[in-house]
């Protein structure tokens, strides 16, 4: 039931002398809403990075599916089932938001660079496939309204939505949220936690990084602290709210 | 919406193929073939600026490749220009192949330098090689191309053949922007670590469409050494590499017409720039053909500062501008009845 479907030892990132994740050891549910939260400079999303392969780990390890990740590259492990948004967003914003999704679905397609260029796109039947998915994704993060709109001109909650969308378009197996409701007002941070449930309820992983504690205090399963780089404590949240060293990282002493 | 490309290629191709009919002056025809060999070059150059949003400042060395290829083999070794132009191809693959696999896989501009670099060795090498290359005397008597037994022997059956040849080109080119790998380029100039999280392998990508973007140029060339029968190394200097991202960029970085669109207008511009010199020597103006860098840096620096996305992409601007004050007008005018 509770299988992990990534599971972190020993992983160390130090840049130059300083180091920002010390010997973590932590393991991801599969079908799970694993948060990790801490002050800022705790050294979450240098996880995130090294769990995506946009960093190398210093030392230790990263078992998905009880295969070493570490060290791959990012492509590498986006095929292998991973995939992320970014604390600030990385859409491509000259791309329509339909398109933006459609390149979502590079991993679920094939067709090579001399076929792409030799025959026209209606001569490709992969081409109106990759559409209708793309569809089917904007869909379900709500904007489909905004299909033909480039994306750069989406405000930011439905640009994060969007990069949400683009993630999902590959079917991934462990998503990988940072910070998906930074910078959006109340009414959106809602929209992204309930598109959230219902990502998990597609059976998807879910790993956040998140400083709005409402949001993941109401649908983590299971939350992780970290303070300087050290995971001090874990658990299902509840134990979390009320644990003393968690209180006292976040208010100081 | 989404056929407007296939659309808009269609009429090119009914103008491009109907405009003989309308011309007179047989001198025009030889000016049209050098475009439709600029336009070539441009379009791949398009593919790897515009979309993948990597710069190669030494394009007109691969052009040179693709002429040399032909020049060499037929006259050496009595090759068929077409196996010459294969070899040209061949030829340019590799080149861009050991070219691009160090310095795409690295990032930032690496491909700028190497290709700079490149570009000047092919021209020492063309100006030196005497042997192989003729030297500063260039090869001489490259025999023309023979289509099903028919010589392309006059100036309008090869302007019917380069267009002909480029407009295929140009629709491989709008196919391949409007695919998973076309989407894959433009989502590597919009954000790379946006395109490595989907999974796309960008070096990659990015070496795929610097190939493609040598062959396009090595065709033009090999098609320009069969067209004018002589080559020699004052064509393929760094100007010229300089003059196709100057086409590029004017007509607009972003879509594969502003390449043509460029092209097109800065092959004619030299005509355009001799015809206003009799106009300048009316006024007591010498307009010597010397200026035309000049022009061509003021057209760019233009450009640059006040048309970002090249003429094509401001003319559309300006046409939308004029639609949405068409569209107010009208409303306007409804509001009063």
């Amino acid at each position: 039931m509770s299988e992990p479907i990534l599971e972190i030892s020993g992983l160390r990132k130090s840049f130059g002398g300083v180091v920002a994740v010390e010997s973590l050891d932590f393991g991801v549910n599969r079908k799970s809403v694993t948060s990790i939260i801490g002050p800022n400079g705790a050294g979450k999303t240098t996880i995130f990075n090294m769990i995506t392969g946009y960093l190398v780990p210093s030392s230790g390890k990263i078992l998905f599916k009880g295969r070493d990740i570490s060290g791959k590259k990012q492509h590498v492990i986006a095929s292998l089932g991973i995939s992320r948004s970014f604390q600030n967003v990385q859409i491509f914003p000259h791309m329509t938001v339909l398109e933006n999704i459609m390149v979502g679905r590079h991993l679920r397609s094939h067709t090579g660079l001399l076929l792409s260029w030799v025959l026209p796109p209606v001569m490709r039947p992969e081409e109106k496939k990759i559409r209708e998915d793309a569809l089917y994704w904007l869909d379900f993060v709500g904007l489909a309204d905004f299909a033909d709109r480039p994306a750069g001109s989406l405000p930011l909650g439905n640009q994060r939505m969007l990069e949400v969308a683009r993630a999902l378009a590959g079917e991934p197996e462990l998503i990988l949220l940072d910070e998906p409701a930074s910078g959006l007002n109340t009414r959106e941070t809602m929209a992204m936690g309930s598109l959230i449930e219902r990502v998990r309820a597609l059976d998807i992983t879910v790993l956040l990084v998140e400083h709005d504690m409402e949001l993941v205090m109401s649908i983590s399963d299971h939350v992780a602290v970290l303070n300087f780089g050290k995971l001090i404590a874990q658990g299902p949240p509840a134990r979390i709210q009320e644990d003393p060293d968690v209180i006292s990282a976040y208010l100081g002493e | 919406m989404n056929n407007r490309d296939y659309i808009a290629f269609a009429a090119f191709v009914a103008i491009v193929m109907g405009l003989p009919l309308f011309m007179t002056n047989e001198y025009y025809f030889g000016v049209l073939i050098f475009a439709a060999l600029n336009c070539m070059a441009c379009i791949g150059l398009s593919l790897l600026m515009g979309y993948a949003g990597q710069i190669s400042i030494g394009h007109g060395a691969f052009v040179a490749v693709g002429a040399y290829a032909v020049g060499i083999l037929t006259t050496r070794l009595a090759w068929s220009p077409w196996l010459g132009m294969g070899a040209g191809v061949i030829a340019a693959i590799l080149i861009a192949l050991v070219i691009g696999v160090p310095s795409l896989r690295l990032k930032g501009h690496y491909l700028a330098m190497a290709t700079l670099g490149f570009a000047s060795i092919i021209h020492i090498v063309a100006v030196a090689a005497v042997e192989i290359t003729g030297g500063p005397a260039g090869i001489l008597d490259i025999p023309g191309l023979k289509l099903f037994g028919m010589a392309l022997d006059s100036d309008l059956r090869y302007y019917y053949f380069t267009w002909t040849v480029f407009c295929i080109g140009l629709f491989f080119a709008i196919n391949l922007v409007k695919s998973r790998v076309g989407r894959g380029l433009m989502a590597i100039r919009g954000s790379e670590d946006g395109a490595m999280s989907a999974g796309i392998n960008i070096s990659r990508y990015k070496i795929q469409i610097f190939i493609l973007s040598a062959v396009y140029a090595a065709v033009s060339g090999s098609l320009y050494a069969c067209y004018v029968n002589y080559i020699d190394p004052g064509p393929f200097n760094i100007m010229y590499s300089v003059l196709l991202v100057t086409m590029v960029a004017v007509g607009g970085l972003h879509s594969l017409w502003g390449a043509v669109f460029g092209g097109i207008l800065l092959s004619l511009l030299p005509e355009l720039l001799s015809m206003a010199s009799e106009i300048f020597s009316g006024i007591g103006f010498v307009y010597k053909p010397d200026y035309d860098m000049f022009v061509y840096g003021g057209i760019l620096l233009f450009i640059m500062l006040f048309l970002p996305e090249g003429l094509a992409g401001g003319l559309s601007d300006i046409g939308s501008l004029g639609l949405k004050l068409l569209k107010g007008m009208s409303r306007r005018a409804g509001t009063h009845e």
